[in-house]
């Protein structure tokens, strides 16, 4: 096996890392510690530079106009555009565009115009609906919200609760139990209008996370064509499924590269404090920090690159997909916890970004699938049918 | 907390003696008892509420009330304290500057932003 980056990918992971240093981690300076929105201005310029280089839309199919990457490579570039204290959330702003809900590409014909092809032309936005005030580790038996056909239509009631981008979101995809017997095989993915009457954001729901914040949703009678079915009748779950496998890779880049980012300010910082005569660096407890941090990155590195080169060779990669994100999440958190160790005072100060690092990576160990259902999908394909 | 900012209104006076440095929303409103302008104070704000307090009254010649909420969410209660308004009154404060927001239907009717 090769672990050398290609001359191709050296490249344009040079390019985005320059992009990060140049480009985003400037504008910070005069931001918000918590914010995750550059001005219009910034926004719109940065748009344009990475149109330029080649790499907007990213995360979108060729066949859709997205620029052919592969998806290891990808996995490296998100590494890359996290590298900035909004890295987590909202990695280079946007800047680089977005592939929307995956989901979409599997969609009817009609629902790609109304929905995907709006949505990769940055007009509209999506929210994805699948948790409830019922659970989130366990949708397929949580969902309480309830579809049932009138006609052409179908009226749901229900609610859905952490939702992140409802608010301001054109549509979404909303998770309903259409047959109550059926358990996993009798949830429906709708696309939902969020204009259309009986579909209310009622609050946002504070987190750790201050900027990019969770809603809570509830439909009152909220009616949807039969045509807004995504996928097929009972089968939305598979759908959910497969969206939050493939969103573990990102997921755990995006925690790999704000290790990264901290230990090399670690690395720069320690050889220049002084305590009691010394520099920090030269205590034992101290490089005993550093070097488990760099353990803690390789291992998650390699565990999601891993998982990324099994996506794109098309072979199965729940069981590499749940450790990439069971493994970067949590020593995400430990590098960062160990940082701010490092930096004292400084280190949970807003002047830095570790308290915002600290914080948000406290939600990835629950966001998209708590660690412990991580392991529980490990298990299940460790042991197979003997489990069942 | 509720999902209004239900803290007691205070005139420019008290609200200087009382408040400190730390993050937060703010809300000002005129004699009528309207919100014109809404802000916080966040992790960058010198002196924290109070610096941005007494900052925006010097701008803000007809807010006669102040009411504040501390909080290390103040972007996210921001947010939703004008969505709030955007819901009960069918648009921003009057002196607020045009600002990108979502959507809130909050359940129940008008109290007061
Ligand atoms: C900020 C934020 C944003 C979010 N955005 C979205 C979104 O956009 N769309 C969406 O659909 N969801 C979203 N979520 C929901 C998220 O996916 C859920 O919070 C998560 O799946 C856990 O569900 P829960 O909170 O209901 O916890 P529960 O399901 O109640 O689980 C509670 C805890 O129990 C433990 N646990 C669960 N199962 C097991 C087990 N088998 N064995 C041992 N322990 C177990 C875990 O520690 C877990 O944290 C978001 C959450 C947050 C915090």
């Amino acid at each position: 096996m090769d672990l050398n980056l290609t001359p191709e990918q050296d490249l344009i992971i040079g390019m985005v890392r320059r992009f990060v240093r140049d480009e985003i981690v400037p504008l910070e300076q005069n931001l918000d510690p918590d914010a995750d929105e550059l001005e219009d201005e910034d926004r719109l310029r940065l748009v344009a530079k990475t149109k330029e280089m080649g790499l907007y839309g990213l995360d979108i199919p060729p066949e859709y106009g997205g620029p052919d990457i592969d998806l290891v490579t990808r996995t490296l570039l998100a590494v890359e555009m996290s590298q900035h204290r909004a890295g987590l959330y909202a990695p280079c702003y946007g800047t680089f565009g977005g592939a929307g809900l995956a989901q979409l590409f599997e969609a009817t014909e009609p629902q790609k115009e109304k929905y995907l092809y709006p949505t990769l032309r940055g007009e509209k936005r999506g929210f994805f609906g699948l948790s409830e005030p019922s659970g989130g580790s366990d949708p397929a038996r949580a969902i309480q919200t309830k579809a049932v056909r009138d006609g052409d239509d179908w009226v749901i009631n229900g609610g859905k609760l952490w939702i992140s981008g409802a608010d301001k979101a054109d549509f979404g995809l909303v998770f309903a139990r259409t047959d109550s017997d059926q358990g996993r095989n009798g949830v429906t993915c709708f696309i939902v209008d969020t204009d259309q009457p009986g579909f209310h954001v009622r609050r946002i729901v504070h987190t750790l996370r201050s900027a990019h914040y969770a809603t809570e949703l509830q439909f009152e009678d909220l009616r949807v064509s039969n045509d807004n079915i995504l996928g097929q009748l009972n089968k939305g779950f598979a759908i959910a499924n497969d969206r939050l496998t493939r969103q573990r890779i990102p997921y755990a880049a995006g925690c790999i590269g704000v290790a990264i980012k901290a230990q090399e300010m670690a690395l720069e910082y320690v050889p220049q404090r002084e305590t009691f005569g010394a520099p920090l660096s030269t205590r034992q407890s101290i490089q005993w920090m550093l070097v488990d941090n760099d353990i803690d990155i390789r291992q998650s590195l390699w565990i999601t690159v891993e998982a990324a080169s099994k996506a794109q060779q098309g072979e199965s990669f729940r069981k590499e997909a749940a450790m990439a994100k069971l493994v970067a999440t949590e020593a995400g958190g430990r590098v960062v916890d160990r940082c701010m160790q490092m930096f004292g005072g400084l280190g949970v100060a807003k002047d830095l970004p570790f308290e915002r690092w600290y914080r948000e990576m406290r939600i990835r160990r629950i966001g998209e699938g708590p660690s412990e259902v991580q392991r529980h999908v490990i298990a299940r394909e460790l042991l197979g049918a003997s489990l069942r | 907390m509720g999902l209004r900012l239900d803290k007691p209104w205070l005139s420019s006076e008290q609200v200087l003696a009382k408040v400190r440095g730390q993050m937060g929303v703010y809300q000002f409103a005129n004699e009528a008892g309207e919100v014109v302008y809404m802000s916080y104070a966040g992790g960058r704000s010198l002196g924290g509420l109070r610096g941005e307090i007494s900052r925006s009254l010097t701008e803000q010649s007809d807010a006669t009330q102040v009411r504040y909420e501390i909080t290390t969410s103040y972007l996210s209660r921001y947010k939703e304290l004008l969505m709030l308004h955007q819901a009960d009154y069918g648009g921003l404060p009057t002196h607020h500057p045009s600002i990108r927001l979502g959507r809130l239907s909050p359940a129940g009717g008008t109290n007061g932003s």
